[in-house]
């Protein structure tokens, strides 16, 4: 799997293994290999799904220019 | 002691009369300001010039006959009747004709900064960026303690808490918004983790909205790297910043809902797509071993097979001859073809198995034995059947 892989690189990269298989111009070798990486891909887009953060927060500028994250707890204005 | 003492019911009355005894009914020229139309039907607003305002009211069935809409930022010219609200000791024009007076200062403002804007290519399509279509943080400026960053919280909760969320909390309206949501922009380019950004906040008057027009956020918006989506106030209102950013959407929370899939969504694709690789995994391995059956069916494997069977009755002899046979079989193909060929001696000692031989293995180690001379008497092997296996001692050797 690239380095730098997302869930949209991992989906996109996914589709184009099944039509590749499913084109049926692969040899034998050449397509297990991708279907192990296809199912590799599942695993990855699956697990992000499931990486349930729901975290919300903010964006906190520091003195020498660098950010940190804070935790956010929404508060309803008066 | 005074001679008189007012109370405050009395001298209000006095003001009052007073005030609709000196102005009659008068024409006032100014511009609408804090414009509402109330559920009832009568609409409030202010009317100012540079140096004052006035509070104005329509009655509803006054304001039936208008064939226009007044807005904040609208020059008008009102007829009425300058009277006291007594309750609260204000006083206000109550309004009996109200008539559009070219466009507004704010309003021609808009319209200038628009038209340079434009002229500039501030907003030209092929400045757009694209929107990634599965973000897995977003970043928002907006107030903090707005209803646009709760939509947003509340949408992605509930259809996609894969993703993160970054505010950037900045004023959205007030002396100096602007300048906070232009450097807000700024600082998410710079910490660069974020795959998009929504700057926006909820539907407001065209004051309330005004920094989200001003040229210091537009520019700041067409000089972001990070793709940004506008989404200000409700449907009817387009601010300068709606025009610039590389997508706008009617409010925060259509924002949202247009950025993220649902999971659920996202979750039936993506098991159908692994169920498409399974199930032509599954039939590829089918195929390949209905072909390695039929090859072995075949007359070209079977009278070699025939041969050998009289001379050699031991299975690990038949077992060599029969990859060898395989491997004529495959050489008589493309090269490339040879990949098969491994594939296919995996499936295929199951094959003969089931046709009566079996596999002669030396304990330990469970090497198979292809050749007599491997073994002592007393050895022990394990010999698989098609079904099952039984270890035996080595009584008789009997080399060829």
């Amino acid at each position: 799997m690239p380095k730098k892989m997302n869930f949209e690189k991992g989906l996109s990269r996914l589709e184009e293994i099944v039509e590749q298989l499913e084109s049926g111009d692969l040899a034998l070798d050449q397509s297990l290999k991708i279907f192990q990486e296809g199912i590799g891909l599942f695993r990855f887009c699956s697990q992000k799904l499931n990486d349930a953060q729901s975290k919300v927060e903010k964006l906190v500028e520091l003195s020498d220019g660098k950010f940190k994250l804070e935790p956010f707890d929404f508060k309803e204005e008066e | 002691m005074p001679d008189k003492i007012y109370t405050v019911s009395e001298i209000t009355k006095q003001i009052k009369e007073l005030l609709e005894g000196e102005l009659p009914t008068i024409w006032i020229e100014g511009e609408i300001s804090n414009f509402v139309l109330h559920s009832s039907g009568h609409r409030y607003f202010s009317l100012k010039d540079e140096e004052a305002q006035i509070r104005c009211v329509l009655w509803r069935g006054k304001g039936e006959g208008l064939d226009f809409e007044p807005q904040s930022g609208m020059k008008v010219l009102a007829l009425g009747k300058i009277s006291v609200y007594e309750k609260r000791g204000e006083y206000q024009l109550y309004v009996e004709i109200l008539r559009p007076l070219g466009i507004g200062k704010l309003e021609l403002e808009l319209q200038r900064l628009k038209e340079r804007l434009q002229k500039e290519g501030l907003f030209d399509e092929e400045h757009k960026k694209a929107i990634p279509k599965f973000p897995e943080t977003i970043g928002i400026i907006t107030s903090p303690t707005g209803a646009a960053i709760r939509d947003i919280i509340k949408i992605i909760q509930r259809r996609a808490p894969y993703i993160k969320l970054i505010l950037n909390p900045v004023r959205v309206q007030s002396e100096g918004a602007e300048d906070e949501i232009a450097r807000a922009v700024a600082q998410f380019n710079q910490y660069g983790k974020a795959d998009l950004i929504i700057v926006g906040r909820g539907g407001g008057s065209l004051e309330d909205l005004w920094a989200f027009n001003e040229e210091i956020v537009a520019r700041a918006i067409f000089k972001s790297k990070l793709p940004i989506i506008s989404a200000v106030g409700h449907e009817i209102d387009f601010t300068i910043s709606d025009l610039v950013a590389d997508l706008r959407a009617a409010t925060p929370s259509v924002a949202a809902e247009m950025v993220v899939r649902d999971k659920k969504e996202l979750e039936r694709e993506l098991n159908s797509l692994a169920g498409r690789i399974v199930n032509y995994q599954n039939s590829i391995l089918g195929y390949n071993k209905n072909r390695l059956e039929s090859i072995q069916r075949s007359y070209g494997f079977r009278k070699p097979l025939d041969l050998l069977n009289q001379k050699m009755q031991r299975t690990d002899e038949v077992w060599r001859a029969f990859l060898l046979v395989m491997k004529n079989y495959f050489e008589l193909k493309k090269k490339g073809l040879s990949s098969f060929f491994s594939h296919l001696n995996a499936l295929s000692p199951l094959a003969i198995l089931e046709r009566g031989y079996s596999i002669t293995r030396k304990v330990p180690g469970l090497s198979v034995v292809k050749d007599a001379a491997r073994l002592k008497i007393d050895d022990e092997v394990e010999v698989k059947f098609h079904l099952g296996h039984i270890r035996a001692e080595v009584k008789k050797i009997n080399e060829e």
